[in-house]
């Protein structure tokens, strides 16, 4: 007999510790101990660290003070214009800076200092990293959201692109290293929890916005052209 | 407590749920598969504002009206204009790709100098002292005659302007290379007097009887032609076609009627005696030949028999007599010459004879037919400022009536009997018959000066290059010509800011000119060409800017005409190809191939088909019957007096036995690997043939032998 337990001793030991065996219950608690602490490490670690190694913080070419800017010149359209085939001028250009700015600083701060010696001076466009840009597949009409008419949905820019109006300062921008695009496409929040609007501007945002307000998510084509 | 496999399994197991739990895989799959639809090397065109500007296009004669859209400033796409006059929106392959001349990589980028067999890079202010010295010691030395200038034509202000500095300057010897403004103008100045063009009313036309003309292969203004072609089936109009091979216009034709080369001529003569003997021409216009016409009626009775004919073009006597009696009953026929693109050479016989039959049948400025009208010349300068030397020299006979001759003189004389050449728009070391003759000719010219974009063929013979702006960053008016039927004038505007350190040729002369000072520094006040040209243009120039354009003449000419048909009555012997072999090497004209001044595009080359190009090799087309056992892409070499080649063969039923067809266009040498060494120049396999009486090269093929490579 006890030559044949030892000749099954593999399944028989087996049998055994499904019934109990305090030297095996603690290899066991050993595991689960490992499987808390390497599960609590890359947990947090994908939540927390990921995302910083997944961004490069970019600072701007300069400061710009929103806030003080559409106090100037009225409101976000003076200078993030339609042009007249409906197309969103975007990022205004330098001759679009130079209908207010002159050849010297009209302020006393820092960054118009810079603007004008580096590059009203040179006459060379401003590099801006731009927050809300999104990928090459992906037409958006600007015109189709934000004008009134018929047809337009007359939206107020700060439903996608939040109070940046009301900002004194550029935040850094942030860039995906694999994709190359803004954090703020994806949202600030790793998990992509929004609270407001503007925090995310996935498809799924356009798509959830548009079965509110139009009763349809919309078709791939109307985006993806 | 031991550290054994399963706490590693519990470590392993905890690190994979951590991580799945975390936003990770979420955020990777997110990002991976918008990487995966954005290639982050794959080019994407900058974003901006969207602007066109019109302009008119000047890579052929067929000055065509162009949209450019622009991004921010930035070309992009060139589009046909809407409502010009000449094209209507049409544009054909060469203006679509036109932005690809801007930044081809033969570009010739600065000024050079030839230092050895190599360019090297100088100043402007160098290379016009280089050349204003050089022009200064053959003035000085009394022999103003002495500087040629080549230009691609001799309308348009800046053609103008050569002329005018040479004249100036104190020399006759401007001269432009082959073109079918050129042709129609010596046909008219034949016919019916100097200083008059023929334009063919094609789109009105109901029966087009065309003589080797490539209707839709890039004869006279190309998109004009497609449009005009594209609607003869809703006219009910009818294309008869006379030419050996079975070009694309021939297989869109209602007939095609396969003649033996270079017997068209005789063609048309038998034609006009058809329509002569059985009293189908127009009685009131006959009555109005001036000259000769009595001594050609003999001439066609005696040696233009339906039999004589029918041997000599290998043509069936019922179909000839059968074309001529269509024609003639026609209500609004046209009978069109200029074999191909019509810029090659040419015969004046033939071209005048086929001008005899819209005579005969009274046609000439009627709807449909042939418009006979004075050359209207808008430009207008101020007489040129003229000292002894200049008086002295530009009293001097001109040193040839014609380019080809000219080179022939260099080559003749042990002196150099051009001390200067000035090259514009034209490739003359490309483009003209025996290439090899022309390249030493420029060899034995002491200075050559460029004024080229493009280090091309010719530029790289030359002492010093001028590079001038390409047509999308100049202003030029661009008078339109090539056997239209109206008369425009377009502005060719500056699109685009100069890509590199390039002038305007206009601006160039200029420069030239004052730095050679005294009277043709004089006879150029102007400080900017766009200055000289809005003084030029005078009445126009306000209509011209606004618009764009300017239409010069319209619809069917109330000028009177006279028919004088003296050059065909002293029967003008008929050109025969040179060299012995049992075939004969014939072009081809390609509408996807220029075969002038402007090599075609890298997108305009990818669409040549295998029939004519196969890699980088050329193929020629023969007939089964011709090919004795040779198989499609066969290769073999093929023997001309001039040289040989290395060909493949096509096979087709298409082109008549006894011939070997070989597109133009192709063996380009220059800088460009996108268009050059592709294939064979044919140019360079052929040699002029000089028409007696006219003194035009008429080479319409040369013999030539195959041997299996």
């Amino acid at each position: 007999m006890s030559k044949k337990e030892s000749e099954n001793g593999s399944a028989e030991s087996a049998g055994e510790c499904t019934a109990g065996d305090t030297k095996d219950d603690k290899g066991l608690g050993l595991g689960v101990i490992f499987f808390i602490v390497a599960f609590v490490i890359c947990f947090l670690s994908g939540t927390l660290l990921f995302p910083k190694l997944l961004y490069s913080k970019k600072e701007q070419p300069f400061n710009f003070n929103h806030e003080l800017h559409v106090g100037e010149a009225g409101s976000c359209d003076s200078c993030h214009s339609l042009r007249e085939d409906g197309s969103f001028s975007g990022i205004p250009t330098l001759d679009k800076c130079m209908e207010c700015h002159t050849e010297e600083p009209l302020g006393a701060t820092e960054d118009e200092a810079v603007f004008v010696e580096m590059y009203v001076a040179k006459e060379k466009e401003v590099p801006w990293y731009v927050y809300s840009k999104q990928p090459d597949c992906v037409f958006f009409s600007h015109a189709a959201h934000t004008q009134v008419k018929p047809g337009g949905a007359g939206m107020d820019c700060v439903t996608c692109h939040g109070p940046i109006g009301e900002t004194t300062s550029s935040r850094p921008y942030e860039e995906n290293r694999i994709t190359g695009y803004s954090r703020d496409i994806w949202g600030k929040n790793i998990w992509g929890i929004k609270k407001h609007s503007w925090d995310r501007m996935k498809m799924d945002d356009c798509a959830a916005c548009h079965k509110t307000e139009t009763g349809h998510q919309g078709y791939c084509f109307q985006c993806h052209k | 407590m031991k550290v054994d496999r399963r706490s590693f399994l519990g470590l392993g197991l905890g690190a994979v749920a951590g991580f799945s739990v975390s936003p990770v895989l979420l955020k990777l799959t997110d990002d991976s598969s918008i990487w995966t639809q954005n290639w982050p090397w794959t080019p994407v065109p900058l974003d901006g504002e969207v602007m066109y500007e019109s302009s008119v296009c000047s890579l052929c004669p067929g000055s065509c009206g162009i949209s450019v859209r622009k991004i921010d400033d930035r070309p992009v796409k060139i589009e046909g204009l809407n409502e010009y006059p000449i094209n209507d929106g049409g544009a054909c392959l060469h203006g679509i790709s036109g932005l690809q001349y801007l930044y081809d990589p033969s570009r010739v980028k600065t000024p050079l100098k030839k230092n050895g067999d190599k360019f090297e890079e100088i100043s402007w202010e160098e290379a016009v002292s280089l050349v204003s010295g050089k022009l200064a010691d053959i003035r000085n030395a009394g022999t103003p005659e002495k500087l040629a200038c080549i230009s691609d034509k001799h309308q348009g202000s800046v053609s103008r302007l050569f002329k005018r500095l040479l004249k100036s300057f104190g020399s006759p010897n401007f001269y432009t290379m082959p073109s079918l403004e050129s042709y129609l103008e010596l046909t008219a100045a034949s016919l019916h007097g100097k200083g008059t063009t023929i334009g063919f009313d094609l789109e009105n036309s109901d029966y087009i009887l065309s003589f080797g003309a490539g209707i839709i292969e890039g004869w006279g203004s190309p998109v004009a032609c497609f449009k005009a072609n594209a609607s003869r089936k809703e006219r009910g109009a009818t294309l008869c076609q006379i030419e050996p091979r079975l070009s694309n216009t021939a297989a869109n034709a209602d007939r095609w009627v396969p003649v033996k080369p270079g017997t068209e001529a005789d063609l048309a003569l038998g034609m006009c005696a058809v329509i002569l003997k059985n009293n189908l021409f127009n009685a009131a216009a006959v009555a109005g030949f001036k000259g000769g016409f009595n001594k050609l009626t003999a001439l066609l009775q005696t040696d233009y028999s339906l039999s004589k004919i029918s041997e000599i073009t290998g043509i069936k006597e019922a179909d000839i007599e059968d074309i001529a009696t269509q024609f003639a009953k026609a209500k609004m026929p046209v009978a069109v010459f200029g074999k191909g693109r019509g810029d090659s050479s040419q015969s004046l016989k033939e071209l005048v004879a086929v001008q005899t039959l819209n005579c005969l049948v009274g046609n000439i400025n009627k709807e449909g037919g042939a418009f006979v009208q004075p050359v209207k010349e808008y430009l207008e300068f101020p007489e040129e400022t003229m000292d002894d030397i200049a008086d002295k020299g530009f009293a001097q006979p001109k040193l040839s009536p014609y380019v080809h001759d000219l080179f022939d003189k260099v080559n003749a004389s042990s002196q150099p009997v051009v001390e200067a050449l000035f090259v514009y728009q034209s490739n003359p070391c490309y483009s003209l018959h025996d290439t090899k003759a022309v390249k030493q000719a420029f060899g034995k010219i002491p200075f050559v000066v460029s004024f080229s974009s493009f280090l091309d063929e010719t530029a790289k013979e030359a002492d010093i290059i001028l590079p001038v702006h390409t047509f999308i960053e100049r202003l030029e008016d661009i008078p339109s010509g090539a056997g239209l039927s109206k008369m425009v004038v377009g502005l060719s505007k500056p699109v685009v800011k100069p890509v590199f350190n390039t002038k305007h040729p206009g601006d160039i002369v200029f420069l030239i000119a004052k730095a050679i000072d005294g009277s043709v520094a004089q006879s150029f006040e102007w400080e900017t060409f766009d200055e000289c040209l809005e003084m030029a243009a005078g009445n126009i120039w306000g209509d011209l800017s606004e618009n764009g354009y300017v239409i010069l003449s319209e619809g069917v000419p109330k000028a009177p005409h006279e028919i004088d048909v003296t050059f065909l009555s002293k029967a003008p012997d008929s050109v025969q190809p040179n060299g012995d072999g049992d075939l004969l090497l014939i072009p081809i004209d390609n509408m996807r191939l220029p075969s002038a001044a402007q090599a075609a595009s890298p997108f305009a080359v990818k669409t040549i088909s295998d029939e004519e190009l196969k890699g980088k090799e050329t193929v020629v087309e023969i007939n089964p019957q011709t090919a004795k056992g040779l198989k499609n892409y066969d290769r073999v070499t093929l023997t001309t007096p001039l040289g040989t080649a290395k060909v493949m063969i096509h096979l087709s039923e298409g082109i008549m036995p006894g011939l070997v067809g070989m597109a133009k266009g192709l063996g380009h040498s220059f800088d460009n690997k996108y268009v050059s060494n592709k294939g064979v120049n044919i140019n360079e396999l052929i040699g002029p043939v000089i028409e007696s009486g006219s003194g035009l090269d008429a080479a319409f093929g040369i013999k030539t032998k195959i041997s299996k490579a």
